[in-house]
């Protein structure tokens, strides 16, 4: 679809609103075809293929809107109904990138303590709608690549990486490239055969293989038997916490942390302890700091910011703000709110660590 | 005669009110709980439903005006539009600013972002309903839910002779209920003491005019133009639509606070009232309607409206269950729950509007006596009464109005 077409089409869709207001046509148009709608990023799950036991990759298929600008090693956001209510998580896409196309797809693996992503891996039925968020993350892959590369990836770490081999594999422009592969047993590596046709297949490709059930855990003292030249190369790192601060001490150890991206993927939670914190309204720039036993809503007046608000009990939903980042509690009940950009009631909840507000 | 202490009016003590907010508590809780797909379900199909409805009907009127004998095409197309707005209205767009369904994170269905198919701005309508008339309800002076500024509706509001003519005003309103709806929130009431700040009058009329323009640009331009030839049948469809949700909203709405078991309250109750209280008030205030589900569905499950002001954001396909339990707690605390056949609980209604159109001698109350006579029995108009709470501060301000300050 070239550009031209597009505006045009936009433009229509305008026209044809003032058939539907308030509603957009969108709004009618999503009942033919759920993926038929800009108003919000939307795919349907066109395949769930099993790479592992606790492993699979999902290829979605999004509806109008998507661009297709993913850089190889970005995730997307995707949310994901559960017993009604949309859940999100965000996860790397492992598929190449590309200009236009049909599909993408994330590579999941199933925490046991993770409700979403056994639900992704285990119950995800294909055909389910679900709904996206835009490609983010520095985590990738530069233009041209430079000439030798390290990749040092855990468990899951690989999705990200197995996006920037994959890119490098279909250009045919695969530089020098080490990659130093943990997890627990061979069969729980994700993308095994996979890896190890592309280094049958590209001379510059190697793959070392650690299985951290019987060989123990990485030590990075080892890094200079792996990879002897790691010092000149770009390294990049993704897999479990402590395996990154490792890699990230022994870096800065040997005064090479620019050389060294990093992608955490579990993300640090308040969690006990964590109550209160500072709160930043993102239109006014004001800040304040509140406990846990403050409201958002008593906390932003107190500094001034104008506040909507209503009946201050929690039902009237007049005080309902958008909440950028960080994670409140309702009082009222002690749930957690904090997915992205998730509309939170300001009048029952405070802070659970630092949040932003769209205000 | 209105009520200005809930305790005095139930014979409770005060510990036995206090329960049975827990009670209440616990019932919205076991509800939150359990909310699950099967309920975002319903909120799905249903507006499946109402969108089809919508655009068959809309495609009916218009292909019967480019086809012979488009009659029944064109009755159909009418009954189908005025059946989906009624669905919108009601039971859909009601239900979803009220944050019904914001739990399901779902930023198309949330009450932060929904705009209805109706004259009032979604902004203005979740103030001046879901924030007063909710936390207000049924208090003197504080709900203009009370007549909409336009009609005497309680015996401690002061007749005057302009109230002769409320028969008609009643029917002019049940008419152009939208437009009436749309102007609510401006506070005719306050404008006329000239209280309202001039500035947010300017920016809420502004915003009325935006939406009514293109509601009636909608109804009475566009689709009528597209017909061609038929553009009058097509604009008289539209009409009949229009009028067939304005008197059913009308009178749905009207059941809900006006029949004869449902109290009013005096500014005095609201001195220091705790949240059970608030309850007991919500419980008192409302009256409820009998009748099927598809009855229920159409009327926005108002016909439980003790229900919906107890919990106004509970998911309503939850209401008739909820319905039980809050019956068996006004057993158990020897509550007045007022309900009865949707045609008693209108007649009621009318007669009020009919009654208190005359002066208060010349009929008498039909609602229950409280057990002692408030201290301050002076019957003041609405001239008198002191001005609604202050701090309607900062809600009303759209997000972008918000971004400029």
């Amino acid at each position: 679809m070239t550009a031209g077409s597009t505006i045009s089409w936009d433009r229509v869709r305008k026209a044809g609103s003032k058939l539907t207001t308030p509603l957009h046509p969108d709004d009618y148009l999503r009942l033919i075809n759920p993926l038929w709608t800009s108003r919000e990023l939307r795919g349907r799950v066109e395949k769930v293929v099993k790479e592992t036991e606790d492993a699979a990759t999902l290829v979605i298929k999004p509806g109008w809107g998507w661009r297709w600008s993913h850089r190889p090693g970005q995730y997307i956001g995707i949310g994901v109904p559960v017993d009604g209510k949309f859940q999100w998580r965000s996860y790397s896409v492992s598929s190449p990138t590309k200009r236009r196309g049909h599909t993408i797809a994330i590579t999941i693996r199933a925490m046991p303590e993770g409700l979403l992503s056994s639900h992704l891996v285990n119950g995800l039925a294909p055909g389910t709608i679900v709904r996206l968020a835009a490609p983010e993350g520095d985590f990738t892959l530069p233009d041209p690549p430079p000439a030798r590369m390290l990749f040092l990836v855990g468990g899951s770490g690989v999705t990200p990486v197995m996006s920037m081999l994959r890119t490098l594999d279909r250009r045919g422009t695969m530089p020098e490239v080490v990659m130093h592969y943990s997890s627990p047993t061979p069969d729980r590596m994700i993308f095994r055969d996979e890896l190890l046709a592309l280094e049958k297949k590209h001379e510059g490709f190697t793959l070392h293989q650690l299985h951290t059930d019987t060989d123990g855990i990485l030590d990075l003292g080892e890094l200079d038997a792996i990879c002897s030249d790691w010092r000149e190369r770009e390294t990049w790192a993704c897999g479990p916490s402590p395996m990154l601060d490792a890699i990230s001490a022994h870096f800065e150890a040997a005064g090479l942390e620019d050389r060294l991206h990093l992608e955490r993927f579990t993300l640090e939670l308040g969690g006990a302890g964590g109550e209160g914190g500072t709160l930043t309204f993102r239109n006014s720039g004001k800040q304040v700091e509140a406990d846990g036993a403050t409201t958002i809503l008593e906390a932003g007046e107190e500094v001034g910011v104008g506040m909507p608000f209503g009946c201050r009990m929690g039902i009237c939903h007049t005080c309902t703000l958008t909440l950028v980042s960080g994670t409140v509690r309702d009082l009222r009940s002690g749930d957690e709110f904090g997915q992205p950009n998730e509309p939170v009631q300001t009048c029952i909840t405070a802070a659970v660590g630092d949040c932003t507000f769209d205000i | 005669m209105a009520i200005s202490d809930v305790k005095e009016y139930t014979h409770l003590t005060a510990e036995d009110v206090e329960q049975l907010g827990r009670e209440l508590d616990a019932i919205r809780a076991e509800v939150e709980e359990s909310r699950s797909a099967a309920d975002a379900a319903y909120i799905n199909r249903l507006i499946r439903i109402q969108r089809g409805l919508a655009a068959a009907g809309r495609g009916a009127m218009l292909a019967s005006a480019h086809a012979k004998g488009g009659r029944p095409a064109l009755v159909a197309g009418t009954a189908m539009l005025g059946l989906a707005k009624i669905l919108e209205n009601m039971e859909i767009g009601h239900n979803v600013m009220h944050g019904q369904w914001d739990w399901m994170n779902d930023p198309e269905i949330h009450s932060s972002n929904w705009e209805w198919d109706t004259a009032q701005p979604a902004e203005q309508w979740k103030h001046s309903h879901n924030y007063i008339h909710h936390q207000f309800t049924n208090v003197l002076g504080h709900d203009n839910d009370i007549g909409y500024g336009v009609l005497r509706m309680a015996r401690e509001q002061k007749w005057h002779p302009v109230h002769l003519g409320q028969p008609v005003y009643n029917a002019l309103l049940a008419g152009l209920f939208q437009w009436g709806v749309a102007l609510h929130d401006l506070d005719i009431e306050r404008i006329r003491k000239l209280e309202k700040d001039p500035k947010e009058m300017k920016r809420q009329l502004r915003q009325i005019l935006r939406k009514g323009r293109n509601q009636i640009l909608k109804d009475y331009v566009v689709y009528p133009a597209l017909s061609g030839k038929q553009w009058k049948s097509t604009l008289k469809a539209n009409a009949t639509a229009n009028l067939t949700r304005n008197l059913w909203s009308y009178m749905i709405i009207f059941c809900g606070h006006f029949p004869d078991g449902a109290l009013h309250f005096t500014e005095e109750e609201l001195e220091d009232e705790t949240r059970a209280e608030w309850y007991l008030r919500q419980m008192l205030g409302s009256a409820n309607f009998e009748g099927g589900r598809t009855l229920h569905i159409l009327s926005g499950s108002l016909g439980f409206q003790i229900e919906h002001h107890l919990f106004p954001d509970l998911p309503s396909n939850r209401y008739p269950e909820i319905a039980v339990k809050v019956r068996a707690l006004c057993d158990k605390y020897d509550l007045p729950y007022t309900t009865g056949p949707l045609y008693r609980q209108y007649g009621q209604t009318l007669r009020t509007i009919m009654k208190l159109s005359l002066p208060n001698k010349m009929s008498s109350s039909d609602q229950p006596e409280p057990p002692t006579q408030p201290a301050d029995r002076k019957r003041r108009s609405d001239d008198e009464r002191q001005s609604r709470r202050a701090e309607l501060g900062g809600w009303s301000r759209s997000p972008r109005e918000r971004s400029h300050d």
